[in-house]
């Protein structure tokens, strides 16, 4: 067991973890930030994307103790003293998203994809997504909201 | 407009249950923790096929961490029964399906890879998972049956006693004798073999539970991801016997889509609930992906022949089907249902064809049980026919817009040859439509085009149609049913004039909490924010059927409107009392009260008031409070149909189809909400697709290995996969139930694979490409038909 400190959502955290300990079993289970989901087990569905000092990564793909001292961002964190962040109030205008369980990876992911590409177009959004699977919406309504969230952050 | 108005029906509202959604506050299952829970881990059998001759799990029970180990034996020992298929088939001779046992835990025989063996309970996933490794099952590998063209021979391996030649059923529907006098006068006569590929339904959050048992009270809780919480519990009690209905409460929460995979009642779930009261403490188990693909319950998986007989100018006169449809090692909850009521009676699709006979073979494999999978059985239905209609169109040259023209139905009611009643419909108009909108007349302008670019161009139409808003009860109590498939509501309208509803269906992912709620403001006349849409728990919500088969609007939100209908009777009377007017005399309109004829009017929060004031009520004939419920059964299936039109460009160097236009124009009745329907739609249409081109559960044919067993070797559709959709609606009122509607859920997964396989054999200039139509297919058959082309 060693003790990890980082920033969450603003707020330091610390916890006692095993050297096994997943970022995102560290911020679901330590943290109870449950908003961070577990979608697969080989790192491909997107749906535990968080920010790691504002790039999105797959919280499934480090470990808790790699990310000591780091500034993490997660969905909880996003909207800002009860204001949405454009990207999550455009996936609600558009409806761009179902069941919910992919939808808070998917904001990550746009978020760090309007911050780094300002000139998104369709194909570069889809091509962007590949890391992120929904099986609800089709994509073509999360792909109108990302599209829509860039346009009003320009 | 009123708020009101904004928000009725029609009005494509934003939704109420997104906010918790993008802001990461939803509650799934294993966002759930309960004080001194344990973790469940199961052991699998590695096996497809083979006898356990001992289970050694010492080693174990003293692992550190380990609370407790169970294998099937101690299930056994406490009684508990198997798990169950709901519904009975009935073979051509007359006897009932062939049953092989179900158990929770395996006892002396495993018969599929993933199947269950023993359940490790620990303080944490990791002490389980570790202390599984040291259980020793002796097992003695048998051959296993895994291919479903080999599994009825009499020399396959057995999966169940009970079924020899792995034959659960063999089942027919329609006249056999009519359909072979149609075929001795058909001018032609069209054949097809078609395969309809194994998917696994990946519903993006995992399986989960928690089971939890109350020794003061003895009464079992389990939270679970479920679409019909309710039947669950019926499952679980009166079959199953882990507690008595009224002392287990299942709890679906907040799931993360289904379709279709989260209806059935599995081992895990069932473990967890009945290993809490073993243990004194909750156990909470999450299924990882991989478990995922191991053990939910599959989809499709047919092979089947197909011929179509026409006469001299292509209108059909009959259609003749045999098909074997994998079961899988275990019937599921409804797997039996699937190949043969939900499948064969859709064989007339949108067409009037006189005479058809079907016959399905259910058979048993060592694999994943194969049960409901968004559209069951009716796209395995759809995929058959509208690939025989394309195939009859280019073999007589008719265009396959004109074929399918010649040989819609036309009037309504119609009577099928396979027990279905159509009520209403138009097929040419969305034809029409469809067509019109992807510039079918300029179809062979852009052909010529993609050729100067070197692409394969080709288009395909599905005129499909389904049956949906599951089920009139007597309807399919005839059929085999062992439940009755009506829906419930309650809507109870609280002293201050808000309102909670209370629904047998469940939502994950459809958006009921906002559709319902606008149905109720409708009638109400008050806002949807004072809507409250109550599911997913059996200790709030009496009973009810779930949702899956397109049927929460047509018989859920039925159900409540016919509740509402109550509720509004008696709001009369109360206002009639309270404005000292005759009861006939009362109007409601946009949320007032009015004398008819008079200024004199109430408000709805002044007569939800005045219903729990109850001051002065004539005794004996009104009582205090305003709280309705009902049950709606409806009277008819309801049918959703329309046309899907696919238009693929294929690179035929790298065999890549590439969607370049998608159109679907859907006839759903009545839409309450376009917003979501139309997400409703684009999610089927990419599962659709997802068949057509990427998707495929492939298991290795002699070990029984399931090699497509992650996201790494299961091609979900990523986003860079599809198109974005071109959408269109026509609208025919269904008359069967109070709303007009008839279901959008299924629709884009029934209609577009065949849609896309006849644009991929299209631009082919092929006959048959077999499902998913993968790069390296496509290649393959492009190289196979270029030594013909040349030679000719």
């Amino acid at each position: 067991m060693s003790v990890v400190s980082m920033t969450v959502n603003g707020k330091p955290a610390s916890a006692d973890v095993e050297a096994r300990t997943l970022l995102v079993q560290f911020i679901r289970e330590q943290l109870g930030l449950t908003g961070t989901h577990v979608g697969c087990d080989t790192s491909q569905c997107g749906a535990c994307v968080v920010h790691v000092d504002g790039r999105a990564v797959k919280s499934c793909t480090m470990l808790a103790v790699q990310a000591e001292g780091a500034d993490i961002l997660t969905i909880e964190g996003l909207a800002k003293n009860g204001e949405l962040h454009p990207v999550q109030a455009a996936f609600r205008e558009h409806h761009g998203l179902q069941c919910g369980f992919c939808t808070p990876g998917m904001i990550m992911t746009a978020v760090d994809m309007i911050r780094r590409i300002p000139e998104l177009d369709e194909e570069t959004v889809r091509d962007e997504l590949e890391g992120n699977i929904c099986r609800c919406t089709g994509y073509h309504n999360i792909v109108k909201a990302i599209l829509a969230a860039s346009q009003e952050m320009r | 407009m009123s708020e009101a108005a904004r928000e009725g029906i029609g009005q494509p509202v934003r939704r109420k249950e997104d906010f918790r959604f993008i802001t990461g506050n939803g509650h799934y299952t294993d966002d759930i923790s309960r004080p001194r829970q344990t973790y469940a881990y199961f052991l699998r059998s590695p096996h497809a096929h083979a006898r356990i001759r001992a289970i050694d799990t010492s080693a174990a029970e003293t692992a550190p961490g380990v609370v407790a180990v169970f294998t099937g034996r101690q299930v056994a020992d406490d009684g508990l029964g198997g798990l169950i298929c709901g519904w009975t088939v009935t073979s051509k001779d007359g006897t009932p399906m062939k049953v092989g046992p179900h158990p929770i835990l395996a006892l002396d025989t495993v018969r599929y890879v993933g199947d269950h063996v023993a359940l490790v309970v620990a303080e944490t996933l990791a002490d389980a998972r570790a202390a599984a490794e040291l259980i020793e099952v002796d097992y003695e590998a048998l051959p296993a049956t895994v291919a479903l063209d080999a599994c009825q021979a009499s020399d396959a391996a057995q999966v169940h006693a009970e079924a020899p030649r792995n034959t659960c059923f063999e089942w027919e529907l329609g006249n056999k004798a009519e359909t072979e006098a149609a075929f001795a006068r058909a001018a032609r006569v069209v054949k097809l073999d078609l395969t309809n590929n194994r998917l696994i339904p990946n519903a993006m959050e995992p399986r989960a539970a928690i089971g939890e048992y109350d020794k003061g009270s003895g009464i079992y809780t389990l939270h679970t991801t479920s679409q019909n919480p309710h039947v669950a519990r019926l499952v679980l009690s009166a079959f199953v016997g882990v507690a008595p209905e009224h002392k287990l409460r299942v709890i679906a929460p907040d799931v993360g889509g289904g379709f279709g995979s989260k209806i059935f009642i599995y081992a895990e779930e069932t473990a967890c609930v009945w290993a809490a009261a073993k243990v004194g403490r909750p156990i909470k188990w999450t299924g990882d992906r991989s478990e995922a693909f191991l053990s939910d319950a599959h989809g499709r998986d047919h092979l089947s022949h197909a011929e179509l007989a026409l006469d001299p100018d292509g209108k059909f006169l009959g259609l003749r089907v045999k098909t074997v449809a994998n079961l899988g090692a275990y019937l599921s909850t409804f797997s039996a249902a699937v190949p043969t009521y939900l499948y064969g009676t859709l064989l007339s699709g949108q067409y009037d064809i006189p005479a058809i006979h079907v016959e399905v073979d259910g058979v048993y494999t060592h694999t994943a049980p194969v049960d409901a999978y968004r559209g069951a059985g009716r796209p395995e239905a759809t995929y058959l026919l509208e690939r025989i209609v394309e195939t009859a169109a280019r073999e007589t040259g008719i265009d396959p817009a004109e074929i399918r023209r010649r040989n819609f139905i036309r009037s309504f009611p119609h009577q099928t040859p396979v027990i279905m009643n159509y009520d209403a419909g138009d097929y040419q108009a969305s034809l029409d439509a469809a067509l019109e909108e992807i510039d079918y007349r300029g179809f062979a302008a852009r052909k010529s085009e993609a050729a100067k670019r070197g692409k394969l161009r080709g288009i395909g139409i599905s005129s499909y149609i389904e049956a949906c808003g599951l089920a009139p009860s007597a309807a399919v109590g005839s059929l085999g049913a062992g439940v009755g498939l009506w829906e419930s509501a309650e809507v109870r309208v609280n002293p201050t004039g808000n309102v909670e509803v209370l629904t047998g269906s469940h939502s994950h992912g459809q958006g009921h909490e906002t559709t319902f709620a606008q149905l109720v403001a409708s009638r109400l006349g008050i806002p949807i924010s004072n809507v409250e849409i109550v599911h997913g728990d059996t200790d709030k919500v009496q009973f009810g059927m779930g949702t899956y088969g397109s049927r929460s609007g047509a018989v859920g939100m039925s159900a409540i409107d016919k509740a509402l209908d109550k509720i509004e009777a008696k709001a009369k009377k109360i206002a009639a009392h309270l404005m000292e007017a005759a009861v006939e005399d009362i109007t409601f309109e946009n949320g007032a009260f009015t004398v008819q004829g008079t200024d004199k009017s109430l408000v709805w929060a002044e007569v939800s008031l005045a219903a729990y004031t109850a001051h002065g009520f004539p005794a004996g004939e009104i009582e205090p409070g305003l709280k309705e419920g009902a049950f709606y059964d409806p009277t008819n299936f309801t049918f959703p149909a329309g046309a899907h039109i696919c238009e693929v460009e294929v690179d035929p160097d790298t065999g890549i189809a590439e969607i370049v236009k998608f159109v679907a124009v859907d006839d759903f009745g009545t839409i309450i909400n376009p917003m979501i329907v139309e997400g409703q739609v684009h999610g089927g249409i990419a599962q659709g697709i997802g068949q057509a081109l990427l998707e495929h559960g492939v298991y290795d044919p002699t070990s029984g290995q399931l090699v497509t067993g992650s996201y790494m070797d299961y091609c979900m559709p990523r986003a860079d996969d599809l198109p974005s959709f071109t959408l269109g609606f026509t609208k025919t009122i269904c008359p069967s139930n109070p709303l007009g509607m008839k279901g959008c859920g299924e629709a884009g997964a029934i209609a577009s694979p065949p849609a896309v396989i006849n644009a991929v054999t299209d631009a082919l200039g092929i006959r048959d490409i077999e499902m998913p139509a993968t790069p390296a297919r496509i290649w393959q058959a492009l190289q196979s038909a270029a030594p013909r082309a040349a030679a000719e």
